[in-house]
């Protein structure tokens, strides 16, 4: 499989990356090269090999439902590059 | 509507239900409803660099709870997935969600129809967080300069419910949703309190030839919030449909929005549309595996469903729509259960439930789950009325005094000597008080004229301030004419 | 006495005996790092006052006779992308240059509570994607051993500033190899955990499923005292193991007899250095004369561990990388709209490593190829796992090169794959979720080669045997840098 330039464009928009002219180049090279290095992987047969996700094999971790004490406004709001009235502010959505 | 003659509607839904946890579905800040802005928020549901969720169990025993209340399978194993996509109210930009392994699926629910009862396929149930809320400047998301984000809501644990598109009509579509939100209800998942938007629906909507067996283009409609949005928005859209497929276009496969100020749906269209969630197994957190003994246990623990509770209330005499009243809200029908139990008639129960008492209630918002005057405070007053002690209008004014006051409808009587005089003696005296201050009256009476008999009781009852027993005065009075 | 040089239960006796205070001591190894720092630059941000004032709670306790803990007073430095409330957490990326936490890593408050002294946070490749710690957002970091090699990465800073006594310890963190490879680069122990030994609540993800904080020391025995005080099962992490977390001291013996040890013949070939296997090849030689049984064995897939491992690791990356984008924290560029803000933030934001990732990852995942990579990558997991559960049926512990190379010259390696490769035989341990400990065992052209030792789930306590033994029986740990040995000596 190879990745096209205008797949790596999709994939930028996807990932919500701006990417010139030169870097959509680079990319669709570098991403190619690795890609062709990992095609190695489909020379093996996994038909019947279960997936692992975990390394560690748990199941069943929860907690109990009992209220634990939140951050102050002013803690949530200390990192926000922009905030108004207890809110965080953003740029109009479209 | 016009294109009913020639299409047929088919409709699924997808609704999401808050549940009725204390904590958020993976840290333990509160899921209560009007907080100040972004003050129920730690670093895991603000989803600040390095933190990690831990499931609430409560989350699961709900799910598992609300699978049973629809009749699913409930998985042996299931797990969480991320739904990636951007948008400002999500605060990892990715939504934890379940994927390929829902914890519920393949239910159905109940439906009334004209032509009788109709089973509603259930896909799947499953469980997922709440994302934050966008507040705007401007009028509307499109006006808007800017827009505030509150994260309070970001994290809240949802079912997400999804029907076969087995709906045929507006009422159906309606009548299933009104059956699911009472379940959610019924069985504690919910408080279903659509008003703070803790149940939306996302509706599928497509039109076919009537008699076609196949299904037409789709199109979904999302975050409705209220029975009757979904209703406008179904009749505007099916309309909206048939005209594009009598003009022979064709409708395209999109998601549109509700404008609830202009009655229409508009198209999402833009190029963030560009989905693709990129679904894959959440590796911060590890599989569920849910044992038969869990689901029995929860299952013991589900409480009588609306269907159910329907039924036995006509087993009661009650007729098909005062079950159908009593039971459209889980706390209405908790406390026509426990008045019930002091022993008082079920139709007289039932009517001064659904007419007084609600009344009452409505006046200043309160619902039957707090009501100032408790069930076995009702069971007294009808008591009262059984046995003589007062009349039905006099215990109307004495429901009002219970409301008040809170007192015991026994101590309101006492206290204010509302008894009824049912003493013969003691009338006697005042009937021929008012007979005395009444010739004119008694003589219409003795010269045929019936009707002077009924002010005559007027006068007595107007003496004793409405608390002379009725039968005992007309009696009396007759007596007495007729010496 | 040689205080930059001591080992942590030295230093311990110092303080309690009252022979230096932890304040004396901290300002010995800050004076250290103003020194250091202008060649090395392992640091991200000095904590100077904060860890006098944590100092001086220590020499307070000590004057009140009070008992201290073993780690308490002892001067520490923490990776970046470990949280620190109330301290710059940057993860060596622009995007998170005025980040501060409000909240601490769990191994935070554990050495906290400890009583240890955070001078400072260390450099790193950014989000850990790297094995040079050039892939930092700010500047790169010297080796010790030469200044113009790399430290190897992404704990590269952490390496650095253990190497050049900067701070008594560090922690890193490990993906694929990054406290290893640099370990093995930098000359000194690292120590990789279980996946789930260690808490990863305020690590800040890089791929989920691998991650693992661990220690980098001077020595084994340093080694198995930070494990002491960071591992253990933790209710805020779903994925930490609830086991029984033994005193890792008890297993520092110098004895490996009859420990069988085996040899994957595949940690020999791809581009293995000849003047790194001949290192290795001679620690062989050490522990069959010790009395280990040593033998040669197969892990048959291998050669799919690495191309598995990319698809993986990149693939959770440019999802718990989304999380950036300017709305609640981190760098915010200026623009007219959402989506516009968003994509701005992050081209700005983030270097190239990490944006090549997030590509790669976000097309592995995509629809129409999640099948052919992401799952398949995980099916190749499976494999993995199973060669090792299989060669643990007939031995204690496994031995290998940390890394095929010694450490590069800095700007050497640009392509990415090249790179990538030279993690080859530290990235399917971390698939497998194993234990793993790189130690000093030689010098190549005068640079430090690294030991890998491979063990069971959970048998951090073997390893550390072996680790020990090989320690006690050579003396490649005690070698430190020509420039070092001036500064060692200033004191005591």
């Amino acid at each position: 499989m190879k990745i096209s330039r205008k797949e790596v464009e999709h994939v930028a928009l996807l990932a919500r990356l701006k990417l010139s002219e030169e870097e959509i180049n680079l990319y669709t090279e570098q991403l190619n090269s690795i890609l062709e290095y990992a095609a190695k992987i489909q020379e093996i047969d996994t038909e019947n090999v279960a997936p692992t996700a975990h390394a560690a094999q748990l199941f069943n971790v929860f907690r109990e439902d009992e209220v634990k004490p939140s951050l102050a406004q002013e803690k949530v709001l200390e990192n926000a590059p922009e905030a108004e009235n207890g809110f965080f502010r953003v740029p109009r959505i479209v | 509507m016009s294109f009913s003659d020639k299409f047929e509607l088919v409709c699924g839904v997808e609704t999401h239900v808050e549940m009725a946890t204390k904590t958020k579905i993976f840290c333990g800040c509160s899921t209560e409803f009007g907080g100040e802005q972004n003050t129920h928020v730690c670093p895991v549901c603000l989803g600040l660099p390095g933190v990690l969720p831990v499931l609430n169990k409560e989350v699961v025993n709900l799910a598992i709870k609300a699978g049973l209340a629809l009749n699913c399978i409930i998985a042996e194993y299931s797990k969480f997935d991320r739904k990636n996509y951007y948008y400002p109210d999500l605060p990892k930009n990715y939504q934890t969600s379940q994927y390929d392994l829902p914890i519920c699926k393949n239910g159905w629910l109940e439906i009334n129809t004209p032509c009788g009862k109709k089973k509603i396929g259930i896909t799947r149930v499953h469980m997922e967080e709440d994302a934050g809320k966008l507040v705007h400047s401007g009028e509307t998301i499109t006006t808007s300069k800017s827009s505030g984000v509150d994260y309070n809501r970001a994290g809240v644990p949802l079912l997400e419910i999804v029907s076969e598109p087995d709906l045929r009509s507006v009422d159906e579509v309606l009548a299933y949703l009104e059956e699911l939100v009472q379940i959610m209800d019924y069985a504690g998942i919910s408080d279903c309190r659509m008003e703070q938007g803790s149940v939306r629906f996302d509706v599928n909507v497509s039109l076919r030839p009537r008699g076609s067996s196949e299904f037409g283009t789709r199109t979904e409609i999302k975050n409705l919030n209220s029975f009757n949005s979904v209703r406008r928005c179904l009749e505007y859209e099916s309309e909206r449909q048939a005209e594009l497929l009598l003009k022979g276009e064709k409708v395209e496969q999109e998601t549109r929005t509700w404008d609830e100020g202009q009655g229409i749906t508009l198209s999402l269209r833009s190029k963030e549309e560009a989905h693709d969630y990129r679904y894959f197994p959440e590796p911060d957190l590890v599989p569920i595996i849910i044992e038969r003994e869990w689901v029995e246990r929860i299952r013991a623990s589900l409480s009588e469903l609306p269907a159910a509770k329907r039924e036995r209330l006509k087993s009661l005499g009650l007729s098909e729509y005062d079950a159908a009243v009593l039971t459209s809200s889980k706390a209405m029908a908790d406390y026509f259960d426990e008045a019930f139990t002091f022993g008082v008639d079920a139709k007289t129960l039932a009517n001064w439930i659904m007419g007084d008492l609600s009344a009452l209630l409505k006046i200043d918002g309160c619902s039957f789950e707090n009501s100032p005057v408790s069930p076995r405070q009702l069971a007294g007053l009808l008591n009262l009325i059984k046995d003589g002690t007062i009349s039905g209008k006099i215990a109307k004014a004495v429901l009002e005094e219970i409301y008040k006051t809170g007192k015991d409808p026994e101590v309101i009587v006492k206290e204010k000597g509302l008894a009824q005089i049912s003493d013969a003696g003691a009338l006697e005296k005042i009937v021929e008080g008012v007979l005395a201050a009444n010739t004119k009256s008694v003589e219409d009476y003795l010269a045929g004229k019936e009707t002077a008999l009924g002010y005559l009781v007027g006068q007595v009852m107007k003496a004793t301030q409405g608390r002379a027993n009725p039968g005992l005065v007309n009696k009396l009075l007759k007596e007495k004419l007729s010496r | 006495m040689k205080l930059l040089n001591m080992s942590l239960a030295a230093l311990h006796r110092l303080l309690k005996e009252k022979k230096i205070s932890s304040t004396e001591l901290t300002k010995e190894f800050l004076r250290h790092i103003q020194k250091a720092e202008p060649n090395l630059r392992s640091f991200l941000t000095i904590t100077e006052e904060i860890a006098l004032r944590k100092a001086e709670e220590t020499d307070k306790k000590i004057a009140g006779q009070q008992p201290i803990g073993i780690l308490e007073g002892i001067p520490m430095a923490l990776k970046d992308n470990i949280c620190t409330e109330g301290i710059p957490t940057t993860c060596a990326s622009r995007i998170l240059e005025n980040f501060v936490p409000p909240y601490d890593a769990t191994v935070t408050e554990k050495l906290k509570e400890a009583g240890t002294v955070l001078v400072g946070k260390l450099n790193m490749d950014e989000f850990a994607m790297g094995s040079t710690t050039e892939n930092s957002g700010f500047y790169p970091t010297a080796n010790p051993w030469d200044f113009a090699r790399v430290p190897g990465g992404s704990s590269g800073g952490s390496a650095a500033a253990v190497a050049a006594r900067e701070v008594p310890f560090a922690l890193g963190s490990d993906t694929g190899g990054s406290i290893r490879q640099p370990a093995a680069f930098c000359g000194v122990v690292g120590l990789k955990p279980t996946y789930g030994a260690v808490s990863r609540y305020g690590l800040v993800a890089f791929a989920s499923s691998l991650d693992q904080i661990g220690p980098l020391t001077k020595t084994v025995e340093d080694s198995a005292l930070v494990l002491n005080i960071i591992a253990g099962h933790d209710p805020k992490d779903s994925t930490s193991v609830p086991f029984i977390k033994p005193d890792y001291t008890q297993y520092l013996e110098n004895n490996v007899k009859d420990m069988k040890i085996g040899v994957p013949r595949e940690f020999f070939a791809q581009g293995l250095k000849p003047e790194v296997q001949t290192v290795i090849e001679e620690a062989v030689r050490v522990y069959e004369q010790l009395g280990a049984q040593v033998e040669e064995c197969s892990l048959p897939h291998m050669e799919y561990a690495l191309p598995a491992y990319y698809l993986i690791a990149s693939a959770e990356c440019s999802s718990n990388l989304a999380r950036y984008d300017g709305v609640r924290y981190g760098y915010r560029a200026k623009a007219e709209d959402m989506i516009d803000m968003f994509t701005t933030s992050r081209t700005e934001g983030f270097g190239q490593e990490v944006k090549r990732r997030i590509m790669l990852g976000t097309y592995a995942l995509s629809s129409g190829y999640y099948d052919a990579y992401y799952a398949k990558a995980q099916k190749i997991r499976t494999l993995i796992k199973e060669d090792f559960e299989q060669a643990f049926t007939k031995f204690d512990v496994l031995l290998s090169p940390t890394t095929p190379t010694i450490a590069y010259r800095l700007g050497e390696k640009t392509d990415p794959l090249a790179l990538y490769l030279g993690d080859v035989y530290t990235i399917p341990i971390n698939l497998a979720g194993l234990p793993s400990i790189s130690l000093p065992a030689g010098f190549a052209d005068g640079m430090p080669v690294g030991l890998q030792l491979i063990g069971k789930h959970f048998a951090e306590g073997i390893l550390l045997r072996a680790a020990y033994t090989f320690e006690q029986n050579t003396e490649h740990h005690k070698k430190i840098p020509a420039w070092l040995e001036e500064a060692s000596k200033n004191v005591f």
